[in-house]
C-alpha cells in the first residue's frame, strides 16, 4: 500500500534502538519463581544494552526467550519477548526476500503467547507490528491486507486497554508515516503521541517484566 | 550443615557444554539454538558455527538443537565434565525451497511468493481497461488480435482458449461484440485473488481448450465492509460489501449502466451506432465460512447489452447494413472446499449460465425484411475433485465433471438445436522425486454425447529446481476440444480437434527480478476444414520461443516487463487450401509495460507499448497457390492510464484518465473482400483513440488501490 511506502527502515530502526531505553526499575511483588524474574530481568537488561542492536545479538537474545518459554511452558512473557526480538528483526531487514521467514518466527511465538494469554492487548501490539513487517515486503500487492489487519489489531488492543500507551504509539506512528493524501497526518500524529505520552506517565506494567516500552521512541517522534 | 553446603558447591558445579554445528556441506550454521530440555541454560551458535555454554545440570540430560528450516535434533548426554558436540543439522525442507509445476504457466497469486506477477499487475497495465484478457495479451505467447474475441495463443484461434473460475469452465466470458469489434472480458480482475494463465501444457484438472487455460481463482472473504461509488461521462456504477459481524460471512451486491451514446456524439467512430450503445449489469455475491476450514461461495451475474452498428453497404452501393444486437447473460457459479481429515481435501462447485443473443441484420433500404437470428447456450454443470496428500508434498488428485449444454439457433425461424452431455473423469498425481525434482503425471477421459466419442489425453510434466531461484521444467500433453457450435450444429459426425503439446522452459524468479525462456512446438490433428466438405481432417503446426523478462529495481519506483514472442505456425483449416500462416498469426510480438509512481503528488502512471509484425490476410484476386501471401502493415500501440489519488471529505476519492492508442497509430487488423473482389476495406478499430476519464469514491475501507488498479 502506498501507505506504508514512504515508512522508511531508517525509521524503523530507530523504533528498534527504542527498544534499550525500557524502565529499569525492579520490584519483586509477584509469586513467580525468582529463577524466572532474574532470567527474565536480566535479558530485557541485555535489550537495553545498545551493543546488542544487531540481528546476530537479536536472534542470540531471541533464542534464550525461546528456551525460558519452553522450560516454563505456562508463562507468555517469554514468548512475547522472543516475537518482539524477531520482529524487530523483520522491520529492520534489508533483504525483502528474507523478511517473511524471520516474521514467521515472530508469528509463531506471538501466537504461542497469544494461546496462553488470551485478548492481551500487549500481544495485539505486537501482532500488529507483525503484520506491518510483511506489507514492507511488496507495499503494493500486501497493503490494503496486512495495512487493515494491523490497523484492527490496533483497534483490538485499545478497546481491551484504553490505557495502554503503545497502542496509541503505533496508531500515531502509523499516522505519520502515511501521506495526508491517503488519510495520514502529521498534527493527528502528534496528538496520538501527545495522548501516549499521558499515558505513559500514569502507566504502571503489571509487573517488572512486563512490557513498558515505547516512551523514549514517542519523545523522539514528538520532537520532529 | 558442612555436608548440606558440600553436597551444594558439587550441584552448583558449572559444566561446560562447547562444539560446533554445520549442515552436511560442512558449512556453519549460525543461530541456532541450543538448550538443555526442561532448564534456562544453553546458547546461541555464532558466525562459525561453534558453541559454548555452561550449566548447573548435571547427570543425564537432553540437548537440543533448534534452526528454522532444520530438522531440530535432539543428544543425549552425560554432564559429568566438560562435554564436547560437533553436530550436523539436516535441512527441513519448507515450502520455500521445493519446486513446482511452472512449464507453460504465468501465475499470479497474492498468496504464494515466487510468483511472476500479483494480482494487481493484471490491472495495473497501461491501456489494459480493467481488462483481464487486455493486460495478459502483454505476456509472451499471446497475440495482439484486437478485431476477434478471445485470447489467440501460440498460433491457436480465441476459442482453443477457456477460462475456468473454481475449475468450472465459463461458456460466454466475452460480452458479446459486434463484427471486428469483439466485447472485452465480462469479469472484473478484483473477483479474484489468484490467476493462472497457461499457454499449454497445463493439468488434467482442465479440458476442452486446444491451446490455453485461464484459470481463476475467486476472492474470499473482504476485509472490512465498504460501500463505492463510480461516476464518468458513459456511466455510474455503485456497490456495497458487507462482512458479517463475527467475520465468518460477507455478502455484496453491485450495479453499474453504461451508456456510450454522449460520448459517441462527441468522437465520431468509424461507423454509425444504430443504438446509444447501452450496458446494464449487476452481480451479487455471498460467502461462509462452513468451519475453520471450510468455505462456500456462491457468485452471480447478470448482464444486458444492447447496441449496433449501420456500415457502407460493401456489396451494394449506396446501401446500408445495420448489425444490431441485444445480448442477455446470466453466470452463477457455487463452490465448496473442506479438509476431510488425513490429507483430503475437497473442491466441489456447480454452475448454471444462459447466454442469449438476439440479432437482426438487414441491408436497407434493398431488403424490405431483415433477417433475425436468435442464439441461446445454456450450461449447467458439476464438478468434484479429491487431493489427498501423500508424504511432505506429494499429491494425488482425482475427479469428475459432467455438463449439459444446450445450443440453440434460430435463424429467420429456421431452427439448428442441439444438446450436448459432457462427462470427464481425470486424475494426476504430483510425485516428489526429491525437493527439487517433480514429476506430474495424470491423464483425462472425456465423452461427449454429440460426438458420440470417447478421448483420453495423457499430460506428464517435469521440473527440476536448480538453486533457490531457477529452474528447469518440460511439460508434454494431448488436448481435446469439441468443434466450435457452429459446425457441430449441422455436422453431428465431426469428431474432436487434438493439439499435442511439447514444452521445454527456464524461469528464475529471484526478489526484484524475473528471467523466463520458453521453447514449444505445437502440432495440430482434425482441425475443422469447411471445403471442400466440413469434416475433421485439418491439420497444423505451431513453434516458437518466448522471453519475459521483469525488472522493479534497477530504476527507483519503477517496475517494468518485457515479453517478446517469435511464432512460427501454419494450419491448413477452414477453406483454407493447404497450410499456411492464419490470418490471426504474427511472427513477431513485443510487449514494454512500465509502472511509475510519484509519490509527492500521489500520481501512478502506467504506459504499455505493443508491437507485432503485420498478419497475413486473403486476396481473392491472387491466384491459390498466393494464397495468405500478403501481410497488413506492423501494429503498433501505446496505452497510458495515469490515477491521481485524494480524499474528499471523508470517502477517498480517485480520478483516472486511461487512454489507449495514444500515438494514434494506424492499426489495421486485415481486410474484408467484396464477393466480386473489386473492393475492398481495411479492418481497423472503429474508435482508434479511446479516452476514459473517471472519478471513483469509496468509504469504509480504503479501497483507493483497488479503484487505480480497476483502470
Amino acid at each position: 500500500m502506498i501507505t506504508y511506502k514512504n515508512l522508511n527502515l531508517n525509521m524503523m530502526k530507530t523504533f528498534v534502538l527504542s527498544f534499550c531505553l525500557l524502565v529499569t526499575t525492579f520490584s519483586m511483588t509477584f509469586a513467580q519463581s525468582a529463577q524466572y524474574q532474574s532470567a527474565m530481568s536480566k535479558q530485557i537488561a541485555l535489550l537495553d544494552d545498545p551493543a546488542n542492536r544487531g540481528p546476530e545479538k537479536m536472534q542470540e537474545i531471541a533464542n534464550t526467550f525461546e528456551r525460558i518459554a519452553a522450560a516454563e511452558k505456562t508463562q507468555w512473557l517469554p514468548y512475547y519477548y522472543a516475537a518482539y526480538c524477531y520482529v524487530m528483526n523483520a522491520l529492520s531487514e534489508k533483504d525483502k526476500s528474507k523478511v517473511d521467514a524471520i516474521d514467521d518466527k515472530a508469528q509463531a511465538a506471538i501466537e504461542k503467547a497469544e494461546s496462553l494469554s488470551p485478548n492481551n492487548d500487549e500481544i495485539y501490539c505486537v501482532k500488529s507490528l507483525v503484520a506491518t513487517a510483511r506489507i514492507g515486503v511488496d507495499p503494493m500487492t500486501r497493503g490494503m491486507q496486512y495495512g487493515t489487519e494491523a490497523a484492527t489489531l490496533l483497534g483490538q488492543a485499545g478497546q481491551i486497554n484504553k490505557d495502554n500507551p503503545r497502542v496509541d504509539l503505533l496508531q500515531g506512528q502509523s499516522l505519520y508515516y502515511t501521506p495526508e493524501q491517503f488519510g495520514g497526518s502529521k498534527e493527528k500524529a502528534k496528538v496520538k503521541f501527545e495522548l501516549a505520552l499521558k499515558k505513559f506517565a500514569t502507566f504502571k506494567p503489571a509487573s517488572e517484566i512486563a512490557p513498558h516500552w515505547g516512551e523514549e521512541y514517542t519523545k523522539q517522534l514528538l520532537s520532529k | 550443615m558442612l555436608f548440606f553446603s558440600g553436597l551444594s558447591a558439587t550441584l552448583q558445579a558449572q559444566t561446560k557444554i562447547s562444539g560446533k554445528i554445520t549442515d552436511k556441506k560442512n558449512h556453519p550454521l549460525p543461530g541456532v539454538n541450543i538448550s538443555i530440555r526442561d532448564s534456562y541454560d544453553g546458547g546461541t551458535s555464532a558466525a562459525d558455527g561453534t558453541f559454548s555454554f555452561t550449566t548447573d545440570a548435571t547427570g543425564e540430560q537432553s540437548v537440543i538443537f533448534s534452526l528454522t528450516n532444520y530438522q531440530t535434533q535432539e543428544q543425549k548426554v552425560n554432564l559429568s565434565g566438560p562435554v564436547t558436540l560437533n553436530i550436523i543439522l539436516r535441512n527441513d525442507i519448507s515450502q520455500l525451497k521445493i519446486v513446482t509445476i511452472s512449464a507453460g504457466s504465468i501465475e499470479a497469486s497474492s498468496e504464494k511468493n515466487n510468483t511472476v506477477l500479483k494480482p494487481l499487475d493484471i490491472v495495473t497495465t497501461g491501456g489494459a481497461m480493467a481488462d483481464i484478457v487486455s493486460a495478459l495479451k502483454t505476456l509472451p505467447g499471446t497475440q495482439q488480435t484486437n478485431d476477434k474475441e478471445g485470447l489467440f495463443v501460440r498460433g491457436g484461434t480465441g476459442y482453443e482458449t477457456q477460462t475456468f473460475i473454481d475449475g468450472l469452465l465459463v461458456r460466454n466470458p466475452f460480452y458479446s461484440g459486434l463484427p471486428d469489434m469483439p466485447g472485452r472480458g465480462r469479469f472484473s480482475p478484483f473477483l479474484f485473488k489468484g490467476t493462472t494463465f497457461s499457454s499449454g501444457g497445463y493439468s488434467a484438472q482442465y479440458g476442452q481448450g486446444l491451446s490455453s487455460a485461464l484459470v481463476l481463482e475467486s476472492q474470499d472473504l473482504p476485509e472490512r465492509s465498504s460501500y463505492s461509488l463510480g461516476i464518468s461521462p458513459i456511466g455510474l456504477s455503485g456497490g456495497l460489501d458487507e462482512l458479517a459481524r463475527d467475520k465468518k460471512g460477507s455478502f455484496g451486491i453491485e450495479a453499474d449502466y453504461t451508456n456510450l451514446g454522449p460520448y459517441l456524439n462527441v468522437i465520431k467512430p468509424k461507423f454509425e451506432p444504430s443504438v446509444n450503445p447501452e450496458i446494464i449489469g449487476t452481480s451479487a455475491n455471498f460467502r461462509r465460512k462452513t468451519s475453520k476450514t471450510g468455505m462456500l461461495k456462491f457468485y452471480g451475474y447478470s448482464n444486458w447489452t444492447h447496441m449496433g452498428s449501420i456500415r457502407p453497404s460493401f456489396e451494394y452501393a449506396g446501401a446500408k447494413e445495420l448489425f444490431e444486437m441485444k445480448n442477455q447473460n446470466v453466470y452463477t457459479n457455487l463452490s465448496y472446499k473442506e479438509l476431510l481429515g488425513n490429507d483430503w481435501k475437497i473442491n466441489a462447485g456447480v454452475s448454471f449460465s444462459t447466454n442469449t443473443d438476439r440479432i437482426t441484420l438487414d441491408t436497407m433500404p434493398k431488403n424490405p425484411d431483415p433477417l433475425k437470428i436468435h442464439n441461446l447456450s445454456q450450461l449447467a454443470q458439476s464438478r468434484v475433485m479429491l487431493t489427498k496428500n501423500i508424504g511432505n508434498f506429494s499429491a494425488l488428485r482425482f475427479g469428475g465433471e459432467y455438463q449439459y449444454a444446450v445450443e440453440n439457433a434460430a435463424y429467420n425461424g429456421y431452427k439448428a438445436d442441439y444438446v450436448d452431455n459432457y462427462t470427464a473423469a481425470f486424475a494426476e498425481g504430483d510425485i516428489y522425486f526429491t525437493p527439487q525434482f517433480v514429476g506430474r503425471v495424470g491423464g483425462r477421459m472425456e465423452y461427449s454425447s454429440k460426438i458420440a466419442k470417447m478421448n483420453f489425453a495423457p499430460r506428464v510434466s517435469l521440473a527440476y529446481k536448480l538453486d533457490q531461484y531457477s529452474q528447469l521444467s518440460l511439460a508434454y500433453g494431448d488436448y481435446y476440444q469439441k468443434p466450435e457450435q457452429q459446425y457441430l450444429r449441422f455436422k453431428p459426425d465431426l469428431d474432436y480437434m487434438k493439439a499435442t503439446h511439447y514444452i521445454a522452459s527456464f524461469q528464475r524468479v529471484a526478489n526484484n527480478y524475473t528471467l523466463r525462456v520458453e521453447a514449444f512446438y505445437k502440432k495440430y490433428h482434425n482441425l475443422v476444414k469447411t471445403s471442400p466438405d466440413t469434416a475433421t481432417n485439418g491439420t497444423g503446426y505451431a513453434k516458437g520461443i518466448e522471453l519475459f523478462w521483469r525488472d522493479r529495481k534497477s530504476v527507483k519506483n519503477l517496475d517494468y516487463w518485457v515479453s517478446y514472442s517469435y511464432l512460427d505456425t501454419r494450419r491448413n483449416y477452414l477453406t483454407y487450401p493447404y497450410e499456411v500462416q492464419p490470418d490471426f498469426a504474427a511472427k513477431h510480438t513485443f510487449s514494454v509495460v512500465t509502472k511509475y509512481y510519484i509519490s509527492s503528488i500521489t500520481t501512478n502512471i502506467g504506459l504499455t507499448y505493443s508491437f507485432a509484425t503485420g498478419r497475413p490476410y486473403y486476396n481473392p484476386n491472387l491466384p491459390v497457390s498466393q494464397f495468405m501471401s500478403q501481410k497488413t502493415i506492423d501494429y503498433n500501440s501505446v496505452g497510458l492510464s495515469v490515477s491521481y489519488l485524494t480524499s474528499i471529505r471523508k470517502a477517498f476519492t480517485i480520478f483516472v484518465l486511461s487512454v489507449n492508442n495514444i500515438g494514434n497509430f494506424k492499426q489495421v487488423y486485415g481486410y474484408h473482400y467484396s464477393t466480386d473482389a473489386m473492393r475492398r476495406e481495411a479492418i481497423t478499430p472503429n474508435i482508434p483513440r479511446f479516452i476514459y476519464l473517471g472519478m471513483f469514491m469509496s468509504f469504509g475501507i480504503d479501497r483507493r488501490q483497488e479503484t487505480i488498479d480497476n483502470l
